[in-house]
This record gives C-alpha cells, structure tokens and sequence, in this order.
C-alpha cells in the first residue's frame, strides 16, 4: 500500500524518513499543534512552495532544464482564480473556470515555449524563458485592466472558504473549526495529491528517460528516444504543475499581484531551496521547502538580534540587520553548491548507504 | 532562400586553397533598413530625437554584452551574474561624482568631463577587480557545468546585491548629470539630447578600440581562435585559462562602464538595476550570436532602436518588443546573426 502510494521511491535513509514523517505530521496537524494566524500562514505557504518546488525539481533535477520561466506559470494560475473570481463574483464556477483557463494558458504557453527552444542547449532555454518570464512580468503590471496592476486583485471564494463560516459551535483543542481551517485542509490534499503524482511520473517508465536525458542527452538520442519530446512533456508537466501551485497561491491568500507571484524574488526562492534540499529527489522539495521558510522567519529574528548587539559598529551591524537575510541565504547557497551538491537529501541517502555497507 | 544556400557556400570557401575572408553583409544593413522604417510614421524631428536615443541606449548595452559574449565564446561560460557588475559601477561612479561635486556642477565642460572620466575609470578599476575576486571564487570552480554555472553565478548575483545594499543602502539613488552634459543643444536647428551623444561617442570608441584589440593585435586574434575553437588554441601551447581570466576581468570591467553610462542615462539607480538589464544583455547575445561581438553590436543598436521606437509609437508593444525582436531574428537565423563557436 505504501510502496504503491510512494510508487516505489522511499526516503532511503532512517534520518529523512523521520525528518519526513516529522514534517508530514507537522502540517497535517499544524492548526492544532501552532495555533495563531501567522503560524499557520508559514503551514500553507510550506504545503504550496513544496507543489511548486517540486514541479521545478521535476524540470530541472529530473529532466535537467532549466527553466526561469517557472514563476510565470505559478503567477498564470494565481492570476486565473483571481481574475475569474474578481470578474465573475464568489462560487465554484468562477474558481474552476480559472483554475481550468490557467492551466490551458499554461499548456499552450509551456508548448510553445518548448518547440520553439527546448532544442538548443541549457543555457540558451534558460536565457530565453528569463526574457519572456521577464515580458511577463512586465505585462502584468501594465495591463491594469485585466490584472489589477501593481495593486493586483483581491477577490472573494465561494463561502465555504470563509473565516466567518463556522461549522462547529465549539472549538475543537482551542481551534475555530472555520472555513479558513477547511481551506488549509483542502490545499493540504490537493498538495499530498499532486505530490504523490509527480512521485508516480518520475518514477514511471517515462520518468527514467527524463533522467537519461539529464544524465547523457546524446545517449539518451542513441537509445532511441526524441529527446526533444521528452523535453517538452516534461516542460509542459512541470508548468501544469505550477500552475496549480498558483491556484492554491491564491486561494489561501485571496489576492494577488505581480509581487505575490510573478516576481523574481520568488525564482530565487525556488533555486535556493531546491538546492538546499536536494535535486533529483522529490523529497527534497519537502525536506527544502520546511527547512527553507522556517529559516525565512527564523533567521530573521535572529539577525535582529545580532543587529542590535552589534550596533556599535558600523558595517558589521548592516551586515547583520533583518532586512538582509537573503544575503545570508545567498552565502548559504553557494556553500551548499560546493559542499552539498545534491542537497540534504543527497547527503543523507550517501550516508546512509555508508552505514549499509559497514 | 539565401539562408539554405548560405552553408553551402561557406563550404565551397573552406575548400578553395586560400580561403578569403567572407563579410557578411547582410545583417549590417538592419540597423538601418529598421531606422528607415520607422521614419514614415514619426515626424522626422521627433524620429531623430528617437533614433539618437535609440542609438546611445543600443551603446550602452553593447558596452554590457560585449564582454559577457567574450566570456561566453572563450570558455563556454555564462555569467548570469554580469548584471551585478552594471550596479556595482553604477554606484562607484555615483560616490565618485559624489566627492567631486564641485568639478560636477561646474559649468564647465573640462571639469565635467574630468570627474566624470574619473568615476568611469574608479568604476571600472572596481568592476575589474570584484570581477576577478568572482572568476576565482565562484566562475573557476564551475568549468563545463551549465547547470552548476547557473546556479553559482546567480547566487554570487544575489549575494553581490546584498553586499550593494549593505554599502549604499538599499533606496534608489539620484545619479548627478554634469551641468554641461543636462539638457538639450542644437546644431543646425536640429535639436538633440547632449548626455545621449556623449553615451553614443564613448560607446563607438570602446567598439572602436575592441575591434582594433581584436582584429590588429596577437591577443585579439588568440581570443577570436579561442571562441572559435578553445581545445585547439590550447593545444597549440597558449595558456587559455588565463586569456580566459583576462577577458573576464575586462568584460566585467566594461560592465561597470556600461553601469556608469546607464545610470546616468536613467539618472537613477537601484540596487536590481543590474538584473533589469541582464535580460536585455542576454536578449542582445542571443540575437548576435553567442561570442560575435560584431553580431552582439548590431544586436544591440536593434534593441535599442526598436525599444525607443515602440515606445512612441506603440507603448503597449514595447513590453515585448525585444521578445518578438528575438523570435523573428532566430526564425531567421537560428543560431543568431553571426555564429562563430564551434559548440
């Protein structure tokens, strides 16, 4: 049962399994366990960046594209539900319509984008999609008609997903049973959903021909398979991928604007915790994503404190103010480029091979 | 049409006993077939105003893509890190012209062209040496990896913009025009902005000045074999790393020059300046060819042009100008206007 839910592709390492199970218990039970508004924002956006990194991790650890345009596919379905929720008012219609328009957009979009450069090499496509996630971007916050602008668009979802709606009398463990708990749950199983989806294709027959790729392109050819198909398949999966990642974006905020989910900050984002956690691995989008945004907050408290105790000085105490975390996550990253290439779960699983063969 | 023919007949050259160099002419006359163009639809006052900003803004960003397209020839590297050397000379130029904010406001050109000359040379002094602080640190350890020189390069750009912040600060910044350089002249009743020819002199003698590096000197003709083939200059007993170090560290330092020119052609910076332009740069190389600097110029002036032009005329179509620019120069020829690596 398990081997098939996880289609075959367990953690391989005592650690991760249990830093995974940790972390899955965590977010299942997370309203109840962290209560408070801001503690379970840091859950959603865990549960909706680990769709969303996986779905990179599917491009660029699995197949070895590397895609800047990621970003504009996660803003294409955060802009469907909220364009079609603002224009068509509050109610299911309206949420699938967008949901279901964002994914076509992306599904052209990602298509053409891939017949028109998947044949060149990495660095090309990565230069490419950078220019035109970069038009789209700007797009965004010009056309203000369509999408709000800078201001960008808030939107209301069918009552279910309220925090007025209340379903029970009485709070269970100290927690409201309101909309805005169905909500997390509903995004918690469509993550659990999509994740074991994109488990089930990396580990399928076509899965390891995306791996072939990354491994040997030109053997890859050899063998017989069209590279450049496998290229765009897995091009077009990781779009839809991130497309539905944006939904889940805006249904938890019920908002959004180009700095929500188009903007390059978040593309960092992405790089920096696929790395950290490890490509090629799905787990890693998990093990990444939490370690990554508990950091986020974490780490920023901490600089605060830093800050103040080394105010005297003059550079040192910019060095360390809140407002420069990503420095320090930049630092991070390219230590852990060096020392873990292939991320914690990398590191793990070579650990726990070493332990196997003693 | 021609494209098809066009293999064939470079073939037929390799083979003839001594080859001749072959111009390809064609791409030089886009430039102005699209100046031309756009002239029917724009007063021609207001078109030469256009087309002189085209041109200097088409300056500023070959001075840019210049060097990364060298640094990409010569050793297969992208540095997606080249647009935080833009910043980092804009803002050494703007503590430069900062200190000597007498010469500056002076209403003299000696004296603005000195200070400005000065932050142009601290800029790129600056530019030069972080560049090669970055080539030993984060580019030297990445040879051959695409993937790893992405990731690398970008962290090394976040962290470089951080460290920005931390010196500068993190607001927008005014960059000061030199008095006699504010403003518009006017020769023969036709006026035009005086800090756009200024960016368009400085950017013909750096084309100038690289062809002739280039085309007349030994060093020149190592890195246009290096670009073209860097296994066999190798193994003719020329030591291809540190060519490779010496364009890297005058791409970046060209870089900074650039950032000095366009910060005071936006007359602002901001510490993200240098990822803005980055995706004009890489649209630029891409339209000239990976390694061309030829194609990378003419690359260059097109978006410059075509960016001012639609602007005008069409400020919605200017989001994307530059995208469609690419896609119709690629359709056409798929590799860029000029394709000189051997990869």
């Amino acid at each position: 049962m398990i081997s098939r839910l996880l289609s075959s592709d367990f953690p391989r390492s005592r650690v991760l399994t249990g830093l995974l199970i940790l972390i899955v218990l965590g977010l299942a039970f997370a309203p109840f366990l962290f209560p408070g508004a801001k503690a379970l924002n840091v859950a959603a956006k865990i549960v909706i960046f680990i769709v969303l990194v996986a779905s990179f991790d599917l491009l660029l650890g699995y197949t070895g594209i590397f895609s800047f345009a990621h970003t504009m596919f996660f803003g294409i379905g955060a802009y469907g539900v909220a364009i079609a929720s603002s224009r068509m008012g509050a109610g299911w219609d309206s949420l699938f319509i967008g949901m279901g328009g964002a994914l076509a957009l992306s599904l052209i979009l990602s298509l053409v984008i891939g017949l028109m450069s998947l044949r060149v090499r990495a660095l090309f496509y990565a230069m490419i999609t950078l220019a035109v996630a970069t038009a789209f971007l700007t797009l965004a916050s010009q056309m203000s008609e369509i999408s709000g602008g800078d201001d960008g668009l808030n939107f209301r979802l069918p009552d279910v997903f309220s925090p007025g709606t209340s379903f029970l009398e009485n709070p269970v463990l100290g927690v409201d049973i309101n909309g805005r708990l169905l909500t997390y749950y509903v995004l918690f199983v469509m993550a659990v959903v999509l994740f074991l989806a994109m488990l089930r294709i990396v580990n399928s027959p076509f899965g390891r021909v995306l791996q072939a790729i990354r491994e040997n392109d030109f053997r890859a050819e050899a063998i017989g398979y069209r590279i450049v198909i496998f290229r765009i398949w897995s091009n077009i999966l990781g779009a839809l991928f991130a497309t539905l990642a944006g939904c889940m974006l805006a249904m938890w905020l019920r908002y959004n604007g180009p700095d929500t989910s188009l903007s390059f900050a978040i593309m960092i984002n992405i790089l920096l915790i696929i790395v950290i956690g490890g490509m090629g691995s799905m787990y890693g989008a998990v093990a990444g994503t939490t370690i990554f945004l508990l950091a986020e907050n974490y780490l920023q408290d901490l600089m605060g404190v830093v800050n103040r105790a080394t105010a005297e000085i003059p550079f040192v105490s910019h060095l360390f103010d809140p407002d420069r975390w990503l420095l320090w996550l930049g630092v991070m990253f390219i230590l852990s480029v060096y020392f873990l290439p292939m991320g914690i779960v990398g590191k793990l699983r070579l650990r726990a091979m070493r332990i196997g063969k003693k | 049409m021609s494209t098809a023919e066009l293999p064939i007949a470079k073939k037929a050259v390799q083979t003839a006993a001594i080859p001749k160099k072959q111009i390809d002419w064609i791409p030089l006359l886009l430039t102005p077939v699209l100046a031309l163009a756009a002239l029917p639809f724009i007063s021609p006052s207001t078109w030469l105003t256009l087309t002189i900003a085209g041109l200097a803004m088409g300056m500023i960003i070959f001075v840019i893509a210049s060097g990364l397209t060298l640094i990409f020839g010569l050793m297969d590297v992208l540095n997606f890190g080249h647009g935080l050397f833009i910043a980092l000379g804009g803002y050494v130029a703007y503590s430069v012209l900062g200190a000597l904010s007498d010469w500056v406001a002076a209403d003299s050109l000696m004296l603005n062209l000195a200070a400005l000359m000065a932050a142009i040379a601290a800029a790129m002094v600056v530019s030069g040496i972080v560049g090669w602080i970055f080539e030993r640190v984060l580019v030297r350890r990445v040879y051959g990896l695409h993937l790893m020189q992405i990731l690398i390069t970008m962290g090394g750009m976040v962290v470089g913009e951080e460290l920005i912040k931390v010196v500068w600060g993190a607001e927008m910044k005014a960059m000061l025009v030199p008095t006699t350089l504010v403003g518009a002249g006017e020769v023969f009743g036709i006026p035009f902005e005086k800090y756009r020819v200024f960016a368009v002199v400085i950017g013909l003698i750096v084309f100038a000045i690289m062809m002739l590096v280039l085309n007349r000197t030994k060093v020149g003709l190592l890195i246009r074999a290096g670009v073209q083939d860097s296994e066999m200059v190798e193994s003719l007993g020329y030591r291809i790393k540190t060519l490779f170090v010496g364009v890297f560290v005058t791409g970046t330092a060209l870089a900074g020059l650039g950032g000095v020119l366009w910060g005071l052609y936006q007359q602002g910076l901001t510490p993200q300046m240098g990822a803005g332009v980055n995706v004009l740069i890489f649209i630029v190389i891409i339209i000239g060819g990976l390694g061309s600097t030829g194609g990378s110029f003419v690359g260059a002036m097109l978006v410059g042009l075509l960016a001012n032009y639609t602007t005008y005329l069409m400020p919605k179509v200017a989001l994307v100008s530059n995208i469609l620019l690419m896609v119709a120069i690629l359709v056409w020829r798929p590799n860029g206007i000029y394709k000189v690596t051997n990869r």
